[in-house]
C-alpha cells in the first residue's frame, strides 16, 4: 500500500505548483486597465477544420488592428484560441481551461453547434459572457435560460425558410431532396425548409455524422430518388466531400448550401482540380462577398488582412472573423470604460448595431439571436457573388420579406467609434 | 488493516488538496480520478492477468452513457453511478465470455472491435443517445449551497469513486483471486495444475476490470455534464493502454502514474507549444497531433530506458537510499 502513497504525494507536490494567473486588477476577470483577454475555441484540426481554422485568425487581426491604433478605452484586446478539434468532449475541456485557469473575460465567437451546446450550461453557471457564437443554431436564443449567450450567424431556421423560399419561386416543380449534419444544425435547418415547402416537399432526407467520412449512401439515396435540388446543411469539409462523391456517381443536381459551408474560395481548395463542379452553386450569406473587391469593408478587411495577418488566403473565413472582432469592438466601446461582464450584457442588449452585414442585427433583452437575414449567392465562372434582394425572416412561421437596408460604410479609420 | 489506513491518510490528504487547489486544477485532479479508475482496472486484467484490451474505453463510454440517462431519468447521482457500473460489469461479462476463449492478438481484436463499434452505436440510436452531439444532463448543485465551488464538489465525486476502486482492487489482488490472477498471467498450463479453473479466472479479471472502467467513464461524465462520443474514441482506448504501460506495468501504483500522464501530457505540450512561437500554420497543424506523437515518444523513451515503466524507476530508486526499518517490510 505504501507504494500507492508515493505518486499521490508527487501528484500533490506536481498540481500544488501550478500556477494560479489570478484576476488582475480591475473588477471583472480578463481586465485590467490595459488589457482585455477573450477566448474562444475553433476546431483547428479535425473534420471541420477546413476553412474554419481560419475564423480565429482573421478576427485576432482584426484586434491587432485596433490595438495599433490604441485599443478600445485604453485597453489592448487579447484573444486566447484553443482547438477543440469540433469534438464536444475537447470543448468541455478546453473552454473550463479559458474560463477557470486563464480566467478569460468573455468566450467570443466559440464555433460549432454540437461543440458549444455542450458548455452553455457551464458558461451560464459562471456567469461568462458568451458573444456571438459561431452557429445558426437557435440554442443560442435563449435569454430566459442563458442571460449571457447571444448569436452571430442567422439561425439555420430562417436560412433555411430562405433557401426553401427561392427554391419555391424559381425552381418550382423540381424534386427537392435535402443532406443536414446529425444535430441541431441539420435538423434547424430542414424545418426551415420544410416551413416553406412542408413536410412533404422535400423528398428525400438524409444526415451525416462528422466522424464517418464517407457520404457515398446518401448520395446514392438522392440518386435513386431522382433529385434534382439538394439543400445541403454541411461543414465546408462535408459539402466538398458531398460534391465530389456526386460527381464520382455521375450525380449532377443543383446545390443549394447554407452559408457555413458553401465559401467558394474554402470549397475549391479542397476539391483542388475538381473545383469547376461548384460553377452554378447556389447559397445564401449574409456578409460581404470575397470577390466584392468594390465594397470599402472588403476593402478594408483586405488592408488589416495584409498588414496584421501575414497576408492569409482572403476568403469568407477572413471576412466573417473580421466581422466578428468589429461588432465585439462595438459592443465594448458602448460598455463604456467601466467595463464589467454586466455592462457588457447590457450594451449587446441596447442593440442598434450596424457592420458589414447584410440583413438586420437583432439584438435586445429578449432577442439574442443574431443576423436576421440572408441574400442569395451564385457562383459563375470561379467568382461567388450576390444576386436578388436580401431577404429577412423569423424562426416561426412568419412569412419572407425582403430587407431593403443597405449596410453603412465603415468608418474612415476602420475602428468603430465610441 | 494497513490498506484501509492509506486509504483514510490518502483520503485525508487530497481533501485537503481540493481546498488548496483553484478550480481549474481541481477539475484536473478529479480527472485524474476518473482515469485513475479505468486505468487500474485495465491493470488487473492486463498486468494482473496477462489479457489485453483495446476495448476499456469504450467501456468507459458504456459506464458514462447510463449515468448520462440515468441521470435524466431519475436524477441521484449515486444511483445513476451504480447504474453505471452494473451495466458495464454485464458488458464486461459478455466480452469477458468471449475473451476467456481467446489469446493475444485474437483478443486484442474483439476489444479492438468493441472500441469501434460503441461510438457508432450512439449515432445509430442518435434520438436517445444524441449522436455525435452527444446528451447533456443535470447535476445537482453541492449540498453545501451554491457558494461552494463546484469543480471541488467534483472532485470529491471523483476523488471518492477512484480511491474505492484501488482500495477494492487492492485487496482484490492480494487476495488469492489475485494470486490466481497472477499465476494465470504468468502460466496457464501451470495454474492449472494448481486447479486454478483458467477461463473463471479471465473471466472474473474482465468483469472487475470492465466495472471500474463504467465508474471511470460515469466519473468522466459528471465531470463533463455531458457524453459525447468523441470522448471515447478509439485514441481513448489507445491511450489507456499506453498509459499503464508507461505507469507501470502490474502494480496499482502505476496505474496512479498512467491517470497522471494522461492529464498531464496534453497539457503539458499545449503549454510547449505556447513557448516556443511557432508560425501559425505549423502551431495550428501541431496543435491537434502532438500530443498523440508525445504520448508514442514518450511509450518509446520508457520501454527503453526503463522497461517497469514510472513505477519501475520509483522502485529503482527507492532501493538506492538506506532501508527504512519499519515501513520496509513489504508483502
Amino acid at each position: 500500500m505504501r507504494t500507492h502513497v508515493l505518486p499521490l504525494a508527487m501528484l500533490l507536490a506536481l498540481v500544488g505548483c501550478s500556477s494560479d494567473p489570478g484576476g488582475g486588477g480591475g473588477g471583472a476577470p480578463g481586465v485590467t486597465d490595459t488589457e482585455i483577454v477573450v477566448g474562444t475555441h475553433m476546431p483547428l484540426t479535425g473534420p471541420a477544420s477546413a476553412g474554419y481554422s481560419q475564423i480565429a485568425p482573421a478576427t485576432k487581426a482584426y484586434f491587432d488592428f485596433v490595438n495599433a491604433a490604441g485599443g478600445v478605452h485604453g485597453r489592448k484586446i487579447t484573444l486566447k484560441v484553443k482547438d477543440d478539434g469540433y469534438n464536444p468532449a475537447n470543448t468541455q475541456q478546453v473552454v473550463r481551461e479559458l474560463v477557470l485557469q486563464d480566467r478569460v473575460f468573455a468566450i467570443l465567437n466559440g464555433l460549432g453547434t454540437p461543440t458549444h451546446t455542450g458548455v452553455l450550461d457551464f458558461l451560464n453557471s459562471q456567469r461568462v459572457p458568451d458573444l456571438f457564437v459561431a452557429s445558426g443554431s437557435r440554442s443560442w436564443d435563449q435569454p430566459g435560460k442563458y442571460p449571457g449567450t447571444f448569436g452571430f450567424n442567422p439561425d439555420y431556421t430562417v436560412e433555411g425558410k430562405i433557401l426553401g423560399w427561392y427554391v419555391q419561386r424559381n425552381l418550382p416543380g423540381k424534386k427537392v431532396c435535402f443532406l443536414g449534419q446529425d444535430d441541431d444544425f441539420g435538423r434547424d435547418s430542414l424545418a426551415g425548409v420544410t416551413r416553406v415547402l412542408g413536410d412533404a416537399g422535400v423528398a428525400v432526407k438524409q444526415t451525416y455524422t462528422t466522424s464517418v467520412t464517407n457520404v457515398g449512401p446518401q448520395v446514392d439515396a438522392f440518386k435513386s430518388g431522382a433529385c434534382e435540388v439538394v439543400v445541403l446543411a454541411t461543414v465546408p469539409g462535408f459539402t466538398a466531400l458531398t460534391i465530389g462523391t456526386a460527381a464520382r456517381q455521375g450525380f449532377r443536381p443543383q446545390w443549394i448550401v447554407s452559408n457555413v459551408g458553401g465559401d467558394y474560395g474554402t470549397l475549391s481548395k479542397s476539391l483542388g482540380d475538381a473545383a469547376p463542379l461548384l460553377e452554378g452553386m447556389l447559397g445564401a450569406n449574409y456578409l460581404p462577398a470575397a470577390a466584392a473587391a468594390s465594397d470599402p469593408w472588403v476593402r478594408l478587411f483586405q488592408r488589416i488582412n495584409t498588414q496584421f495577418n501575414a497576408g492569409a488566403p482572403f476568403d469568407g473565413n477572413t471576412i466573417y472573423g473580421m466581422s466578428v472582432g468589429y461588432l465585439f469592438v462595438q459592443v465594448l466601446q458602448a460598455a463604456g470604460r467601466d467595463l464589467t461582464r454586466e455592462s457588457l450584457i447590457e450594451a449587446v442588449e441596447k442593440g442598434g448595431y450596424t457592420g458589414p452585414g447584410l440583413g438586420p442585427l437583432r439584438f435586445s433583452a429578449d432577442d439574442h439571436s443574431g443576423y436576421g437575414g440572408l441574400r442569395m449567392t451564385r457562383v459563375t465562372g470561379t467568382v461567388q457573388d450576390y444576386f436578388g434582394p436580401t431577404y429577412e425572416t423569423d424562426s416561426e412561421a412568419g412569412p419572407v420579406t425582403e430587407y431593403p437596408v443597405a449596410p453603412p460604410a465603415p468608418p474612415a479609420n476602420g475602428v468603430p467609434a465610441a | 488493516m494497513r490498506r484501509y489506513a492509506a486509504t483514510l491518510g490518502a483520503a485525508g490528504a487530497l481533501l485537503g488538496l481540493t481546498y488548496l487547489l483553484p478550480a481549474f486544477q481541481n477539475y484536473q485532479l478529479a480527472t485524474v480520478a476518473a482515469y485513475l479508475c479505468a486505468t487500474a482496472g485495465l491493470t488487473v486484467l492486463t498486468g494482473q492477468c496477462g489479457q489485453l484490451s483495446l476495448g476499456h474505453g469504450a467501456l468507459m463510454a458504456t459506464g458514462a452513457y447510463t449515468v448520462a440517462l440515468m441521470q435524466s431519468a431519475v436524477g441521484s447521482l449515486p444511483l445513476s453511478l451504480a447504474a453505471g457500473v452494473a451495466v458495464t460489469t454485464a458488458a464486461g461479462a459478455v466480452i469477458g465470455l468471449a475473451a476467456a476463449r481467446l489469446r493475444g492478438p485474437y483478443l486484442a481484436g474483439v476489444t479492438l472491435a468493441v472500441a469501434v463499434v460503441v461510438p457508432g452505436i450512439t449515432t445509430m440510436f442518435d434520438d436517445v443517445l444524441g449522436g455525435d452531439q452527444g446528451r447533456t444532463f443535470y447535476l445537482a448543485p453541492p449540498p453545501f449551497g451554491y457558494d461552494f465551488p463546484f469543480e471541488r464538489w467534483q472532485a470529491w465525486i471523483a476523488l471518492t469513486a477512484a480511491l474505492l476502486t484501488m482500495l477494492l482492487l487492492g485487496n482484490l489482488t492480494a487476495s488469492r483471486y489475485g494470486r490466481a490472477f497472477r499465476a494465470v498471467r504468468d502460466d496457464e498450463v501451470a495454474a492449472r495444475l494448481c486447479g486454478i479453473h483458467v477461463a473463471r479466472t479471465q473471466i472474473l479479471a474482465f468483469v472487475v476490470s470492465a466495472a471500474a472502467a463504467g465508474l471511470g467513464g460515469g466519473v468522466l461524465a459528471v465531470l463533463a455534464l455531458s457524453v459525447s462520443p468523441g470522448a471515447f474514441s478509439l485514441t481513448l482506448s489507445l491511450f489507456l493502454v499506453m498509459a499503464i504501460v508507461v505507469g507501470g506495468l502490474g502494480s496499482l501504483a502505476g496505474a496512479v502514474w498512467g491517470a497522471i500522464l494522461l492529464v498531464a501530457l496534453p497539457d503539458l505540450t499545449a503549454r510547449v507549444t505556447e513557448v516556443f512561437a511557432l508560425p501559425p500554420a505549423l502551431a495550428q497543424r501541431l496543435e491537434g497531433n502532438l500530443p498523440l506523437a508525445v504520448f508514442g515518444i514518450t511509450l518509446i523513451v520508457v520501454m527503453i530506458l526503463a522497461p517497469g515503466g514510472i513505477q519501475g524507476l520509483v522502485r529503482r530508486a527507492r532501493s538506492l537510499l538506506p532501508p527504512v526499518p519499519s515501513v520496509n517490510r513489504g508483502r
